[in-house]
Parts: C-alpha cells; sequence; structure tokens
C-alpha cells in the first residue's frame, strides 16, 4: 500500500479516537444526582414482589472458610426474608486494594453494593459514583439505625446527605505480643502507655531476645500504611494531621517531631526496629504472628489475622491504648450503593447490609455461630452501637466470649476519646509515608525537613481537592 | 511498491474532481484499487483497532485529560493548572533526577553488560547455544516473579547476597532498604531480567562482522581490546546506538521494578516519573494531574525517539 493510503488510514484512526474521545468526555460529564434516588417510596423497604439483583463485594475468600460458609449462609437466610433478592457475592481479600479501587471508580466497574474505608467518601463522591441513600436510611429500613453512634453516621454523610452504611470500626492502639514480654522479663498486664516506655520496653526486648531475631518494636514504611500509622501515632499524642477546616496540614509540629525522633532512636540507637521496615499491609501483623516483634500500633481487626494467618495464640496478644492517650484515631468500613443503582436494588443493597451487619444476633454480631466456627468473640470491635443496642451486644459478646477479653482490658479501660480520620486521608498517608521511610530507613534523616516537605505537598494536595 | 501506487493515487484525486464518463472511469479504477488491496486491509485492520484502542485512543484521551478535571462525577477545563501543580510538585525535580539516574545506571550497567556477554559468547566454540538460552531465560521469566526473587536476595536480614557477603568476610548492605544503594539495587535487578534480549541482538550484529577483519586486525598486531575498539565496536555501532536510544526511551520509562520492589522508596530514592504518575492517578485520585506528568514525559521521550527515527532512517 502506498504512504499516502497508510496516512489516510492513520487520520480515519485518528477522526475514530478524537471521536470516541468525545464521547467519552460527554459521558463522563453526566449527572443524574437525586434522579432515582429521589423516588417518592424511597423510604419504604423493598416490595417483596419485585425481582431484583445485587452484586456485592468482600465476600470472604475461600481460604478462610469459616466466614465464607457463614457469608453463604447468611445469603441463604436472607432470602428467606427476601426470596426476591438475588445477591452476587464477589470475593476480596483484603476487601479493598486503594490502587484497584480508584481504578474501579474510574471505571464505574465497582459492584452495586461496594465495601469502601471510613476515609473513602470524598474520592467516591469524586468519581461521581456514590448514591445518596439519605432517603431509603431510616429505622424501618435499619431498624439499629437510632444506635448508631451520630459520629459514626457523620464520618459517610456530605452536605447533610448520607453515602453509606458502617459494618465496622476500630479505634487504633497498641498490639503486644504478651508472650515476649514475659520471657523478656517485662510485666505483660502493664503494656506502655506513653512513647518513652515504648522505647525502653522495645530495648529491653531488644537486648534481652535481640539474639533469637526478636526485634522490640516495627512500624511501617509504605503502601499508605506508614502513614496511617504516623497518623494515629499523631493523634495519641493530640496533635493533628490537618487543621480544623480541613484545607491545610498541621503535622509540622513538635509532637510529631518528638515521634519521629523516638521512632529514629529506637531504629538507628537502640536498634531495637528490624532493620527492614514493613512496606505493605500484612508486613507488621506478619512479624507479630510469627512471634518476630513485641509491638506495633494496630487496629483490633488485626488480631485474628495474627492468630488465624500466621498461628500466633489468641492468649500471646494483648492490646493496650495507643501511646500518648490524649486521642485515638478511628476509621472503619462501610459498604456505599453505586450511584447507577436503580432505586429497587438500592433498597436491596441496604436490607442485605441491615441484615449482615447492623442487626443483634444475627450476621456479623452471631456470637454463639462464631464461637462454634472456632472465629474469635471477645475483640473489643466494633462498637458503633450505643445505648441499649450497646449493652445488648456487650452482653451477648460475653457470652461467647472465646479470646481472652483481660488482655485487652487497658484498651477497652482507657476510653481515649476518638477522633476520625482526616479528608482526604489517603493522599495524606501517602505522602506521609515518605516521612517515616526517611527516618526508618535513613540514619542521618533531618527529621524537619521531611516533614517540611510533606507538609508542602500535603497542602498542594488540599487545594488541588477544594 | 510504492512508486506504483502513487500515480494511481494522483488519478483518484483528479477523478474526485472530474465528472462525466472520466469520473466513472476513475471511480472503477478507484473500486478495481478497494478489490485489489482488500486483502491487505482485512489483515490490517485487527491491529489497526488494537492501536486505535490501546495506543492512540488512550494517548488522545491522556492529552485532553491534562487539561482536565474531575469533582463530584463533573469533569471540568482547567487549562493548564495540571501541568502547574505537577510542575510545582516538591517532588516532581526529585522523580526527574531519579529517572536520569536511573536511565544512567541502567546504561552503564544495563548497556554494557549485555555487550559484554554477548562478545564473550561470539567467542565461545561450544555450548554457544546452550548458553544463549541460559542468558534468554530471565527474560522468560514473569516479571513479578523475577522482581519477587530480587526481593528476596536483597533482604538485609536473611537475602542471599548479605549471606554471600558474609561468607567471604564483606561488609554487608541495606540493599533496598537505604536510599543510597536502593536504586543501584533496582538497576541490577532491571537489568539481569532484561539483559538477555539486547544481549541476543548484539551477538546477532556481531556475527554479522566479517571474520577477515579480526584476521587483518590479528595481522596488525591488535590485542583483544584493540579487536573490540577497531573493529567490533565500529562494525556494530549502530546497532549499538539503535538499542541505546531504545534503552533509554525504555528506562524512563521505568515502573515494574519500582512498584514491586521499593514503591518509590526509601524517602523517595526511587521515585521515578512514571512511579509518581501512578501516584497521582491511583493514590491521589488526580487523573487530571497524572496525565499532565505523563505530557511531560511525553515531551522528553519525543526527543529521543525522533533521534531513534532520524538514525534507524540512517541505518536503512
Amino acid at each position: 500500500m502506498s504512504r499516502i493510503g497508510y496516512r489516510r488510514l492513520v487520520a480515519v484512526a485518528l477522526v475514530a479516537g478524537i471521536g470516541l474521545t468525545g464521547a467519552a468526555c460527554s459521558s463522563s460529564k453526566k449527572d443524574d444526582s437525586g434522579s432515582k434516588s429521589s423516588s417518592a417510596t424511597a423510604g419504604t423497604p423493598l416490595d417483596p414482589k419485585t425481582k431484583v439483583s445485587i452484586a456485592v463485594d468482600c465476600e470472604p475468600p475461600t481460604t478462610k472458610k469459616a466466614e465464607r460458609q457463614q457469608w453463604i449462609d447468611d445469603v441463604a437466610e436472607f432470602n428467606k426474608t427476601y426470596p426476591n433478592v438475588t445477591v452476587k457475592s464477589k470475593d476480596a481479600f483484603p476487601c479493598e486494594d486503594p490502587a484497584k479501587f480508584t481504578a474501579q471508580l474510574q471505571a464505574g466497574s465497582e459492584t452495586d453494593t461496594f465495601y469502601t474505608y471510613m476515609t473513602d467518601l470524598q474520592q467516591v463522591l469524586d468519581a461521581g459514583q456514590a448514591a445518596d441513600i439519605s432517603a431509603y436510611v431510616n429505622d424501618k429500613t435499619v431498624p439499629n439505625l437510632q444506635y448508631i453512634d451520630p459520629g459514626v453516621m457523620n464520618v459517610l454523610k456530605d452536605g447533610g446527605k448520607l453515602y453509606g452504611l458502617p459494618t465496622s470500626n476500630y479505634q487504633m492502639g497498641l498490639i503486644y505480643n504478651r508472650k515476649i514480654f514475659s520471657d523478656a522479663g517485662l510485666d505483660p498486664n502493664k503494656p506502655p502507655t506513653t512513647w518513652d516506655e515504648v522505647r525502653q520496653d522495645a530495648k529491653v526486648i531488644q537486648d534481652k531476645l535481640g539474639s533469637k531475631g526478636i526485634n522490640g518494636y516495627m512500624d511501617n514504611s509504605a503502601g499508605n500504611q506508614g502513614g496511617w500509622h504516623l497518623v494515629s501515632e499523631m493523634y495519641g499524642e493530640g496533635s493533628r494531621a490537618v487543621d480544623e477546616s480541613g484545607t491545610k496540614a498541621a503535622f509540622n509540629n513538635d509532637q510529631t517531631k518528638g515521634i519521629l525522633q523516638t521512632l529514629h532512636d529506637m531504629r538507628w540507637t537502640d536498634k531495637s526496629m528490624p532493620a527492614t521496615p514493613g512496606l505493605q499491609w500484612g508486613d507488621v501483623q506478619k512479624a507479630m504472628g510469627t512471634g518476630k516483634i513485641g509491638m506495633y500500633v494496630g487496629a483490633p481487626d488485626d488480631i485474628p489475622l495474627v492468630v488465624q494467618q500466621y498461628k500466633a495464640k489468641f492468649e500471646d496478644i494483648g492490646m493496650a491504648p495507643i501511646p500518648g492517650g490524649k486521642t485515638s484515631l478511628f476509621g472503619g468500613a462501610d459498604y456505599m450503593f453505586k450511584k447507577s443503582d436503580s432505586p429497587d436494588q438500592i433498597k436491596a443493597g441496604i436490607a442485605w447490609v441491615n441484615f449482615k451487619f447492623l442487626t443483634l444476633n444475627k450476621g456479623q454480631f452471631n456470637y454463639p455461630r462464631n464461637k462454634t466456627d472456632g472465629l474469635p468473640v471477645g475483640l473489643p470491635q466494633p462498637f458503633f452501637f450505643t445505648g441499649s443496642a450497646k449493652d445488648q451486644d456487650t452482653a451477648a459478646k460475653k457470652a461467647s466470649a472465646t479470646v481472652p477479653v483481660d488482655n485487652f482490658k487497658s484498651y477497652v479501660d482507657a476510653q481515649v476519646p476518638v477522633v476520625p480520620e482526616p479528608p482526604n486521608a489517603q493522599k495524606i498517608y501517602t505522602v506521609l509515608d515518605s516521612v517515616m521511610s526517611g527516618v526508618l530507613t535513613n540514619q542521618g534523616a533531618d527529621i524537619s525537613k521531611l516533614l517540611s516537605t510533606a507538609e508542602t505537598q500535603v497542602n498542594q494536595l488540599l487545594a488541588a481537592s477544594q | 511498491m510504492a512508486a506504483t501506487t502513487v500515480p494511481d493515487n494522483t488519478t483518484k484525486r483528479h477523478a474526485g474532481r472530474a465528472s462525466g464518463p472520466a469520473g466513472g472511469a476513475a471511480r472503477t479504477g478507484l473500486g478495481r484499487k478497494v478489490r485489489h488491496n482488500l486483502q491487505a486491509h482485512g489483515f490490517l485492520i485487527g491491529a489497526v483497532l488494537c492501536f486505535l484502542m490501546f495506543s492512540w485512543y488512550p494517548m488522545v484521551r491522556e492529552f485532553i485529560m491534562s487539561f482536565q478535571e474531575k469533582k463530584r462525577g463533573v469533569t471540568t477545563w482547567v487549562g493548564f493548572k495540571n501541568l502547574d501543580r505537577v510542575y510545582h510538585d516538591p517532588y516532581f525535580w526529585t522523580a526527574w533526577k531519579n529517572t536520569a539516574e536511573f536511565t544512567g545506571y541502567a546504561l552503564v550497567i544495563g548497556f554494557a553488560v549485555p555487550f559484554v556477554v554477548a562478545i564473550v559468547l561470539n567467542e565461545m566454540r561450544h555450548a554457544q547455544a546452550y548458553l544463549r538460552i541460559l542468558v534468554y531465560l530471565p527474560v522468560m521469566l514473569p516479571p513479578v516473579a523475577g522482581v519477587l526473587l530480587f526481593k528476596y536476595f536483597y533482604n538485609p536480614d536473611y537475602g542471599l547476597f548479605n549471606h554471600v557477603l558474609k561468607f567471604f568476610h564483606l561488609p554487608t548492605s541495606q540493599w533496598l532498604d537505604s536510599s543510597h544503594t536502593a536504586m543501584i539495587s533496582v538497576v541490577i535487578a532491571a537489568t539481569w531480567m532484561n539483559m538477555g534480549a539486547a544481549t541476543l541482538i548484539y551477538l546477532a550484529a556481531l556475527q554479522n562482522i566479517p571474520g577477515e577483519l579480526y584476521e587483518a586486525a590479528d595481522l596488525d598486531g591488535a590485542g583483544l581490546l584493540g579487536k573490540i575498539w577497531h573493529v567490533t565496536i565500529p562494525q556494530t555501532r549502530m546497532v549499538l546506538s539503535l538499542m541505546l536510544l531504545l534503552q533509554i526511551v525504555a528506562t524512563m520509562q521505568e515502573f515494574t521494578n519500582v512498584f514491586l520492589l521499593t514503591k518509590g522508596g526509601p524517602q523517595n530514592s526511587t521515585m521515578t516519573v512514571v512511579y509518581m504518575v501512578y501516584q497521582y492517578a491511583f493514590n491521589y485520585n488526580n487523573f487530571g494531574s497524572a496525565a499532565a506528568l505523563g505530557l511531560f514525559l511525553l515531551l522528553v521521550l519525543i526527543v529521543f525517539s525522533g533521534l531513534y527515527t532520524r538514525l534507524s532512517r540512517n541505518a536503512d
């Protein structure tokens, strides 16, 4: 074929490409906000005669046999009440991978009822993927609504509109290995409560057990995990990641510098931290589960993981309040509903989430079943119920407890005031990863410079989000 | 082929302006022409569609996105805001410095090593075929498997490399865990995985060098280095130049090794421009800025691609 012929072909292709692009642009501008969710019957429960199918993610993977079977059983039980609803389950572990989730939001390929972290609301709204469910959620569709902590519900609201239903939440604390504490001559019933004590205990563990490959303390430095931990540690000292308006970084202060200096000294002076920091979710949990570290900052839902996946013993794991104990970061997970869902799909999704995650004695709160299945009962989470629902849940949990509740006594008794994660949390965590990385991998790290650079970048990201 | 078809097209252009019987004759000619090339077009259509969907459309889309912002599901034009934002990112120049550093190391190590290996292989009298397979083997390994293998080797506590260093009573290294050694560690892993293909290309070029030239060099008293310098390198200059440019274009787009080995750390010491693009898109959920940064990279790569095109034209 002639060169001219090729040029024509290319021209046709380019024109088609530009045409497609135009189509893509125009479709991305489509805004159907409220068109479906403003249905007059939104607040009524799903009509049992209406056939509806919903895809739901975060089904436990086959490697978690008991949880998987419980999910399948719960779908079957749910279908006794709602035989008209077909629940198409999609498994994943962990339930959300932030990068994959971002791609799904851009493509609009998330499931009809989709799992998110509580920090994701802004991202989901910016992607135009969240349905406003305000009109759908009331005491008929979610009978325990009045007992859910308003602080938790507020995290899922924007501009007075509700976009999700919580399924679990956590409060950060200090997870420690009681056996390692005992072996090092420390009192496992007196975990450290300040960063100075954390450093002292970590050094004792290192000195006594370092020859066995055990480190006193471990922290993360990448995969947003480093930033998440640093912000949790700031909260413990009463510092914040952003100011009240949520538009400016607020972490470049003495409290944060103090924490980072302690971490630096533990890593480089005491050498009570491993040479390789955690680079992704699961690294510190694995180290704890395999008995390689004495302590780390984490959430209570890590405990079943370190026991089930890495074969630690429940009796060996304890939890204390976050060092500093001034405030504690709280976060959690929830389900949102795709904007393109039909009103019936939203109703069906809400009915499923209510059944599986928000009904006492059912689904995740079926403690006798959890006990029979060998799953942990008695962990200090979730804690989003208040009033009589909270009392009922606490009593039910206690009756079926399979884990030594006393191991978490100091964590529960401390009643550290909780503060939600900052706005645009995942972006801030990404930036703060580099600060943690600097401190934990560079002996000559300039903490002030690291924080100052991170501050500039976070301010830019926050400005871009306005 | 081009010489015979150009006049046909000229006829076609004239025919477009003509009317009456002459135009009809030309259309008949055009129809014949189309029928004649129908098979070729049929074969081409699949490839063209693939390029359209997976290369040209994303490029056009990226260009447009770099001037757009999406908030609350609504896309708006923001002019040069995204370009300005990424340019003022505190890590913008760090990423470029790292990319240049990676490219530099990759050229020193990743360019020289395969060439030397090719020369050695070319001199082998026995088992050359087996050794060629051996050298090419890492290329056949899935990249993720190869990278994870190196991740294990680099572990400062239980990795193979530190074990070997300890065995010889040499000082150990933090490898990927130190901002001083992370980049070179990534380059070593990348070189090991990618050198097979380059080695085979160099080997093919070396085998095309006439043996008489080496015999003449022998007669002139040239040693091994003299022969390499005065015969091998000049004879493979064109291949070396093309490979150099291709390697620059490829290494400036480094992502996989960085993503799997260091995630841009420690302390952003391995954050390349493409990793930063990924970070903007998937961590900051800011596809407009990611596209804008991609545009900066595109402009730089166009220069090298232009050089490559010019050089390859000269080679023809």
